[in-house]
């Protein structure tokens, strides 16, 4: 077995050492009726890199790739080019093969990036402090919901209905079990956001306002209204962003005041991996930061008075806290967050807001194309590089015939919110830097001929 | 002015009607390096043995228990800035909060000076 | 921001602990500095070219960015040279033998990253059409179909981000299973007071009160005082089998089925399972759920703290209660389980946990692990890492405590304890004095229950030399630990930082970094 190191010469000086007569004989404490008397059933024996290789090939091939045909899907994952050194440095074993920086003399490169990464992302979010990362976004986004109610010490939730579907149920799930009471309807083609009617759930038992930026469907609308009626009320704003590269062309949820800013950090130097593993951003005000959930990273000297990095406020966390602790999370998401950083230093500020601005005119000019096919309206007034188009009829069954016409034209609300009628004929489109002015056309003529 | 302690290392002084409470120097030198303290809030009311408060060092968290049951009037400010005022001054600066006491007479349960230094010795 | 590269240098406000004299570059020939990217980028750099953007009308309405984010950007020659000397100051598997326990640091496989990285599962969207995306269902079923059968449960949950979020998932499907039996008077968790951190954590999110059952002299949990405690307010109880002290609970099946038989639900940390793959399984021993830590009995790779995957293998009783979504086989296609058809035949799921699926990239990297390793690979897995424990144990019980050593073999770990080290050295001093033999330290102070616990986990995929190797400097470092050698209170010598002062840290925490005050100029 290629990675077994031991030789049965080794393992019989190794059994002599010990004193043991077989290798039964360090099992003695497995009862024996729980005992395995042989290689487990069904499962073949070990296999060669090359028939491994063969198996997963073939299975791989099972998939539409997105990068080969037009591609349109968004609604929570973004479709980047990542720059070809991203996944080099992640490779080195130096970051891969480590593990979370306990002992701080030797995990300095871990410490020293994590560190660039909260201050990265607490710049990008508009927030003064910004932690390790977080699993995903969904997950994020219900820890700063228990993170409210830490903070308050209420326990009503608003939710707007523009927040990612998923992450409604995440936090609908996790509810259940903690009492919030949460507030939600699912959103509605005609207006332009709920945020203005969000005002008149904000009172006096409100913990946290939860909105997305921009929304599920793509819309944009300013947070300082909310922001301001939270605060009136000692409740916290809560905003989502599940797509970072929007925070280069649009103001930040910091800059409006938001309390708690949490995020969805795929799109940057991940790639899509069909839904994981993903980074959770999280980021708040620096008076929350003892509230915050997950690891931490902090700047230090050593005993000579070098500059160094240690996780810190460690006894927020379960090892220290048990069942006190704000939250039961052990890991991060580290070498996703690794490589969230490294995109974002290719990037620089320079990069980060072209890569936007370019986001923006694909998305203005496929907006502009797809409106005109018949029967097709924009619902957007607002958008960043992902807008919902009414179809006139219902939206699902002519993504799967997009598909059998090789383009992957959105995602349907009717995939998204199942059972909505008024959703049904919803498209949503996003428009990244990946595609080309052919993908646009391709997607608008197979329109044209699925509509007609 | 009369000061008793509590099996779990707080101590607490009484004037009057009302009292100052704290941690020993013994708990202050079992945590080591005091990073932060969270006081309770003006008004909050307890009950003896409520977690009143927190204190942390870099590698534990502990709870502070109310030694008596009452109304907190004050929680010790300074130590949000310099939270090493409790390895400092443990018994004096270093505070964490006042309380109006309820019921004198649960003092009787706690221990003076002398039964304390007894009590550590025989940690 | 910019600062320029070459004349950054660390700071040295106390006299440096060796006797050469300091470099002008704070360098140690390979032991190379550097400096954070604040310091070195400039917003005006960037190592990316974007197409330039179309003119179009902005559709930002009035919320177009107008204040700088204040972000460094490198050129490509300089992110690479910056992450490569960053990199530099970690250890890692790659380099040697990193022996944490309850960590499981294994070699991690390179066929996994490159199966990881085809297109057909890389780059491939949560939400494409099911038709479009069979292949990265069938890994999903195919994986699942695997964790079932060597754990000889009934059904598995694949979507939890990590082994905390798996102990989630489980605690959950309990709550849930008990409120669907009008049980919700069940409000304790019992777990056993050697548990990982998480457990009482994970329980406590739940709703639930914890009660801490003793352990016995020969570091398991006291079989007699959890039985005793159950009754009709309790839910079930948390038990890491192997357990944190690295040796197998004889009586789970005891405890399992009296916990059964009082109306509770037993959940199993599966972070150990390392030690019983292929061996045993763990329902046979009436476990009703249990996390999967892919990236510890399965390698995939553990990338400076994450990301994780933990799958949850349910017993049949629970399998109702799993959560959403998960991946079916119907007439050899595959359907993916979602709130729109759970209604038909899961209708008493707890819900989601997640967006999307779960870790897909963790999933082709520990199918590619399974299949690698086969039945009889994964059964040389479990016995090679118990050999290579007990090999340690044995190697070094002269010179180190070993608490629970003359109770009988260890499973995948071994426990020392400071009890023989000299008056005034603690087993932190033993972790750094390790650093400068050029090891990681083992687990430190876990568990709770041994006093100065060392927990060794060699793991399967160390060489007998690499062993020897380690037990030499190990016990080289304890020797010294024993005999009061000053110099190793101030180890690590020759890492790239001597201790970091983590009370500092804590107490004015520096969580970003800020443009540092402009020094006043002298008058000239």
């Amino acid at each position: 077995m290629r990675y077994l190191p031991l030789t049965e010469h080794d393992r019989r000086d190794m059994l002599s050492v010990i004193g043991a007569g077989s290798i039964d004989d360090l099992f003695v404490d497995v009862p024996e009726a729980a005992r395995l008397d042989g290689p487990v059933r069904d499962l073949p024996n070990h296999a060669s890199e090359l028939s491994v290789e063969r198996h997963m090939t073939a299975l791989a091939r099972k998939n539409t790739v997105a990068g080969e045909v037009p591609f349109f899907l968004g609604a929570g994952a973004y479709r980047h080019h990542v720059p070809a050194s991203v996944d080099h440095l992640i490779q080195r074993g130096e970051f891969l093969t480590a593990y979370t920086p306990y002992q701080p003399e030797i995990a300095q490169g871990t410490l020293q990036m994590l560190f660039e990464f909260q201050t990265q992302v607490a710049r990008l979010l508009g927030t003064d402090v910004a932690n390790a990362s977080m699993y995903d976004g969904s997950t994020a986004c219900w820890e700063a919901i228990g993170m409210a109610r830490r903070i308050t010490k209420r326990g009503e939730v608003v939710l707007s209905s523009g927040l990612h579907p998923h992450y409604v149920s995440v936090a609908q799930t996790m509810a259940k079990y903690t009492g919030d009471q949460l507030v939600y309807s699912t959103p509605n083609l005609d207006d332009a956001g709920d945020f203005a009617s969000l005002l008149d759930y904000v009172d006096g038992d409100t913990s946290c306002v939860v909105v997305q930026y921009p929304d599920i469907l793509g819309r944009i609308a300013d947070l300082k209204p909310l922001a301001d009626a939270c605060h009136a009320n000692k409740a916290l704003l809560i905003a989502v962003v599940t797509e970072p590269v929007a925070l280069g062309a649009i103001r930040s949820p910091g800059e409006m005041d938001a309390d708690i800013v949490v995020g969805e950090g795929q799109s940057l130097g991940v790639g899509l991996q069909f839904g994981g593993p993903y980074v959770g951003l999280f980021g708040c005000k620096e008076k929350y930061v003892r509230q915050m959930p997950g690891r931490l990273c902090g700047e230090t000297v050593d005993a000579d008075g070098r500059r160094g990095f240690v996780l810190t406020l460690s006894t927020r966390e379960q090892h220290i806290r048990r069942e006190k602790a704000t939250s039961n999370i052990c890991t991060n998401s580290g070498l996703c967050a690794l490589a969230f950083s490294i995109h974002m230093t290719l990037l620089g500020e320079a990069g980060l807001r072209q890569l936007a601005a370019t986001n923006h005119a694909n998305a203005v000019a496929a907006a502009e194309r797809l409106a005109q096919v018949p029967g097709v309206n924009l619902v957007n007034d607002t958008f960043f590089n992902e807008f919902t188009l009414d179809l006139g009829r219902e939206a699902r069954p002519i993504v799967r015939a997009l598909a059998e016409r090789g383009v992957l034209a959105g995602v349907s609300l009717g995939r998204l919110y199942p059972g909505e009628d008024e959703l049904a004929n919803g498209l949503i489109v996003a428009v990244t830097e990946t595609v080309t002015r052919e993908d646009i056309d391709a997607l608008a003529t197979a329109l044209e001929e699925v509509l007609a | 002015m009369s000061r008793y302690f509590t099996q779990d290392h707080e101590w607490i002084d009484v004037d009057g009607e009302t009292g100052t409470v704290g941690i020993s120097d013994y708990a202050q030198s079992q945590l080591g390096d005091i990073v932060f303290v969270e006081v309770p809030e003006e008004g909050k009311s307890l009950s003896k043995g409520d977690d009143a408060a927190v204190v942390e060092s870099v590698k534990a968290a502990s709870d502070v228990y109310a030694p008596v049951s009452g109304t907190v009037i004050e929680g010790n400010v300074a130590l949000a800035d310099d939270s090493s005022l409790v390895n400092s001054d443990p018994e004096g600066e270093g505070w964490f909060f006042k309380i109006t006491l309820a019921d004198a007479s649960e003092l009787d349960q706690l221990m003076d000076e002398q039964a304390y230094a007894a009590f550590v010795e025989k940690l | 921001m910019s600062i320029n590269q070459s004349g950054w240098r660390p700071e040295m406000t106390v006299k440096g602990t060796d006797t050469a004299a300091p470099t002008f570059t704070g360098n140690k020939a390979l032991m190379l500095e550097e400096a954070l990217i604040f310091e070195i980028g400039s917003s005006e750099t960037t190592g990316v070219e974007v197409a330039e953007p179309v003119a179009a009308t902005s559709r930002f309405g009035d919320l177009a960015r107008t204040a700088p984010i204040g972000l460094p950007g490198l050129s490509e020659p300089e992110t690479v040279r910056h992450y490569t000397r960053l990199s530099r100051q970690n250890y890692a598997i790659d380099l040697g033998l990193f022996p944490l326990g309850s960590c499981t640091m294994k070699h991690n496989p390179r066929l996994n990253e490159k199966m990881a990285r085809l297109s057909g599962f890389a780059d491939v969207h949560p939400l494409q059409p099911i038709d479009t995306v069979q292949g990265a269902l069938g890994v999903i079923h195919q994986l699942a179909h695997w964790l079932v059968t060597l754990t000889g449960m009934h059904s598995v949950a694949m979507s939890p981000k990590a082994g905390a979020h798996g102990e989630l998932c489980g605690i959950l499907a309990i709550k849930a299973a008990l409120e669907a039996k009008g049980e919700g008077q069940r409000r304790i968790i019992l777990v056993p007071e050697s548990a990982h951190g998480t457990n009482p954590a994970t329980a406590a999110f739940a709703g639930f009160a914890v009660e801490d059952i003793p352990a016995t002299a020969d570091g398991r949990v006291d079989t007699n005082a959890l039985i005793a405690r159950l009754g009709p307010d309790v839910a079930g109880v948390m038990i890491t089998n192997p357990n944190t002290c690295g040796l197998f609970e004889r009586d789970l099946k005891t405890i399992s089925d009296a916990v059964h038989a009082a109306g509770g639900y037993v959940y199993c940390d599966g972070a150990n399972f390392n030690a019983i793959v292929g061996r045993v399984r763990p329902g046979d021993l009436g476990v009703d759920a249990m996390h999967i830590n892919l990236h510890k009995t399965f390698s995939t790779p553990h990338g400076g703290g994450g990301p994780g995957s933990g799958p949850v293998v349910f017993s049949e009783r629970l399998t109702a209660f799993a959560p959403l979504p998960f991946v079916e086989e119907q007439d050899g296609r595959f359907e993916l389980v979602e709130e729109e058809n759970a209604g038909e035949h899961h209708a008493q799921s707890f819900g989601r946990m997640v967006a999307f699926h779960g870790q897909m990239g963790m999933f082709t990297r520990a199918l590619t692990y399974i299949l690698s390793h086969g039945a009889d690979g994964l059964r040389q897995v479990a016995e090679d890492a118990v050999l290579n424990a007990n090999y340690v144990l044995r190697s070094l019980e002269d010179v180190l405590d070993a608490p629970f050593g003359k109770a009988g073999p260890c499973m995948h770990e071994a426990l020392f304890s400071d009890a023989n080290l000299a008056d005034g050295f603690s087993t932190l001093d033993v972790a750094k004095g390790l650093i400068d033999e050029g090891f990681h330290p083992m687990t430190v102070y876990f568990p709770l229950v041994v006093h100065g616990a060392m927990l060794v986990e060699p793991t399967e995929t160390e060489s007998k030399a690499a062993l020897d190797q380690f037990i030499g400097a190990l016990r080289s470092v304890a020797e010294r630990a024993k005999a009061g050698d000053a110099g190793l209170k101030s180890a690590p010598h020759f890492a790239p930082r001597a201790r970091l002062d983590e009370t500092l840290a804590a107490r004015k925490p520096k969580l970003v970094w800020k443009e540092p005050a402009p020094v006043a100029q002298a008058a000239e």
